[in-house]
């Protein structure tokens, strides 16, 4: 009780000090200085007219927030090292050609199944070909391999997808053709292709899109479908714009984070399908290095503990690059996403 | 309802005799020679009879008509290069089986360790160091982004030695069914275990969540019977499609331990042009395929009750 006591007094004489000012409030706020007071406003012209203005830009925003994500950072970095250095490797000094069997100078000899050590890094493989040549190069023809196929891929499909899910008379004819293509299995279009025509970075990059590019397709339509009838759809609509821009200007910009994740994701996959493709037999011929062929000679050779060496460093350089591409792809996606911008 | 069902089956029936015609057709354009081992001694004559034989000399509309015919029979044919003279239907049930223990084991495992895995993370996205989101972020970004082949390698590779068998697989010894159906599993406790947190973090920011909380309904019951019922949902139309999916089989994995099942099936008598299996093949996988996606959209409608296909009310 004591304590209430205690408390109560300047509450007591705080409140009398309100009562006071409203009382009287001229003479309670006498004395402010003249700049703490309001003052009533003229009429402006010029100020009815300044609008609101953001310096809001949508690229901007998509950096800043792509750039606070570390993690994707630190793999964007990996990603730029190992892009530059695929292509700086051959021009580096005293690197071996990754088809050339390599002789020992003394005996003449092929140096087969050499292990790693400083001369040959990444070791010889079964006919004597350096593997670290092999590895790089291989990892050339698989990158152009997976970013041609994302390419058309996001093309096309996001091209069928807007005209799948936009244009309503089209649904049930894209359905079915979707139903129809989605049960032909892949392998036998595979297997057609390099039937016709002759086995080679064309052809796989041909077969690959051939079958491709259905999910993609088929995701950008559900996308569509879900944001077609958005109220600022419907309103501009109503005012007459035209289909075109519709789709340009207020449906593409929405799919932008959802076109580059499934583009980043493409390029790994159509990596993995390269390998999974030359385990079935109808790669690429074995001259031309990939990682494909590069994993598929290492499996045969895999039961050796000696040798895993030539299953282990394509896969690694592989899973780096793979990896990579996942995480930058999925943190650009969120940082594209105008909801993560606030 | 069930006029509903009987549209869509007659829908479908439609679909699979399209697919068919197709790969018919594609079929027929491989190369002669793939018929016979022994191409190049053959004279033009013998090429002839045996192409008779296989009925491979009619225009395509009639070949096409007499399979129809036959598959009205109930016959789906014998194969011509795979087992020559062996019917079909004997031939998968011989091999199905086995895919299809495997691959339900493999469900049933991916369905244990994925969908808790999910709740989880979902769960500790809540918590202070999100310790169970990270490892779990980590493992589906290394599973989803690292190709199924070369993992699967590694898996078959360092698996049989820390387990100390071999590295196929034989039926008899239990300890080598480990391997594959880890393998076969990893894939879709990732996929599992990432969709469920997805939907569980989306449904767990609504607003209704928020109400039943400030209403002191306990946490768990919350994350039980409201979160995670909503978040099952979208997942659930796919159980049936990949209890139906087993069947076929997966060709890298049983190839890889050497497994008798269907999963390099399809691979094998395309490269060999057994033309009758490979249209009895993708006829039963394009079926299965179809019935999934039925059984997928009314399995939703059976888990929530809003999913309905029959009328139109809020649909847009």
């Amino acid at each position: 009780m004591n304590y209430r006591h205690f408390k109560a007094a300047p509450l007591e004489a705080s409140l009398q000090e309100e009562l006071k000012k409203q009382v009287d409030p001229a003479a309670a706020y006498a004395d402010l200085p003249e700049e703490e007071l309001f003052t009533p406003a003229r009429f402006d012209h010029s100020a009815a007219e300044r609008g609101g203005y953001s310096n809001y830009s949508y690229w901007g925003a998509t950096l800043r927030a792509f750039f606070k994500n570390k993690v994707a950072v630190f793999f964007l970095a990996v990603i730029v090292v190992v892009l530059a250095f695929t292509f700086i490797q051959p021009l580096l000094p005293n690197q071996r050609d990754p088809k050339t069997i390599n002789n020992d100078p003394a005996t003449g000899v092929q140096i087969i199944n050499r292990a790693p050590d400083e001369e040959y890094w990444f070791g010889t493989n079964s006919i004597g070909q350096d593997l670290w040549a092999r590895t790089w190069a291989g990892t050339r023809t698989s990158l152009g391999i997976g970013f041609a196929v994302a390419c058309f891929e996001a093309l096309f499909g996001t091209l069928i997808g807007v005209l799948w899910g936009y244009v309503r008379k089209l649904d049930t004819f894209f359905t079915e053709l979707y139903n129809i293509f989605d049960n032909i299995p892949q392998t036998l279009v595979l297997i057609l292709v390099s039937y016709i025509m002759r086995p080679g970075v064309g052809t796989i990059i041909f077969a690959l899109c051939l079958t491709g590019w259905l999910d993609m397709a088929r995701f950008i339509r559900n996308q569509i479908v879900i944001i077609r009838d958005r109220d600022y759809n419907l309103a501009s609509r109503c005012l007459g714009t035209t289909t075109g821009r519709i789709v340009t200007k207020n449906l593409l910009p929405y799919l932008v984070s959802v076109i580059a994740l499934r583009m980043s994701l493409a390029i790994p996959s159509a990596i993995g399908n390269e390998v999974f493709v030359t385990y079935i037999g109808i790669g690429l011929p074995t001259d031309i290095p990939s990682l494909g062929n590069l994993v598929q000679a290492g499996r045969v050779l895999m039961s050796q503990p000696s040798l895993r060496y030539q299953l282990l460093f394509p896969t690694a350089v592989l899973a780096t690059i793979t990896i990579s591409l996942y995480v930058v792809g999925n943190a650009f996606a969120d940082a594209a996403d105008p909801k993560n911008h606030v | 309802m069930a006029k509903y069902i009987f549209k869509r089956i007659l829908h479908s029936i439609v679909t699979l005799c399209v697919v068919i015609c197709i790969v018919f057709v594609l079929l027929r354009q491989m190369p002669i020679e793939g018929y016979f081992n022994n191409y190049d001694k053959m004279s033009e004559a013998a090429v002839q009879v045996s192409l008779q034989k296989m009925g491979l000399t009619d225009p395509i509309p009639v070949q096409i008509v007499h399979y129809f015919g036959q598959l009205l029979h109930g016959d789906l044919g014998t194969s011509n290069k795979f087992r020559q003279g062996y019917p079909i239907a004997k031939i998968v049930a011989q091999k199905a089986p086995i895919s299809i223990k495997l691959g339900l084991i493999s469900l049933a495992v991916s369905l244990a360790a994925g969908l808790p895995l999910g709740i989880m993370m979902a769960r500790s996205t809540k918590t202070r160091w999100k310790l169970w989101d990270k490892f779990g972020t980590v493992f589906i970004v290394i599973v989803e982004a690292v190709p199924s082949a070369v993992y699967h390698l590694l898996i078959q590779l360092y698996g049989s030695e820390i387990l100390g068998v071999s590295m196929l697989f034989n039926v008899d010894n239990p300890k080598t069914w480990i391997l594959p159906i880890f393998s076969l599993s990893i894939g879709n406790i990732a996929y599992y275990a990432m969709w469920l947190r997805r939907y569980m973090v989306d449904e767990s920011n609504k607003d209704y969540i928020r109400l039943a909380r400030a209403k002191g309904v306990p946490e768990g019951k919350i994350s039980r019977s409201h979160v995670f019922r909503n978040a099952i949902v979208p997942l659930v139309q796919y159980l049936p499609q990949s209890i139906l999916f087993t069947l076929m089989g997966s060709l890298y994995v049983e190839s890889l331990y050497s497994i008798p099942g269907m999963g390099g099936l399809l691979i094998q008598v395309i490269k060999l042009q057994d033309n009758t299996m490979v249209q009895a093949l993708v006829l039963i996988y394009a079926a299965l395929s179809v019935l999934g996606l039925l059984f997928g959209d009314l399995m939703m409608a059976l888990v929530d009750p809003r999913i309905s296909f029959t009328g139109k009310e809020g649909a847009r």
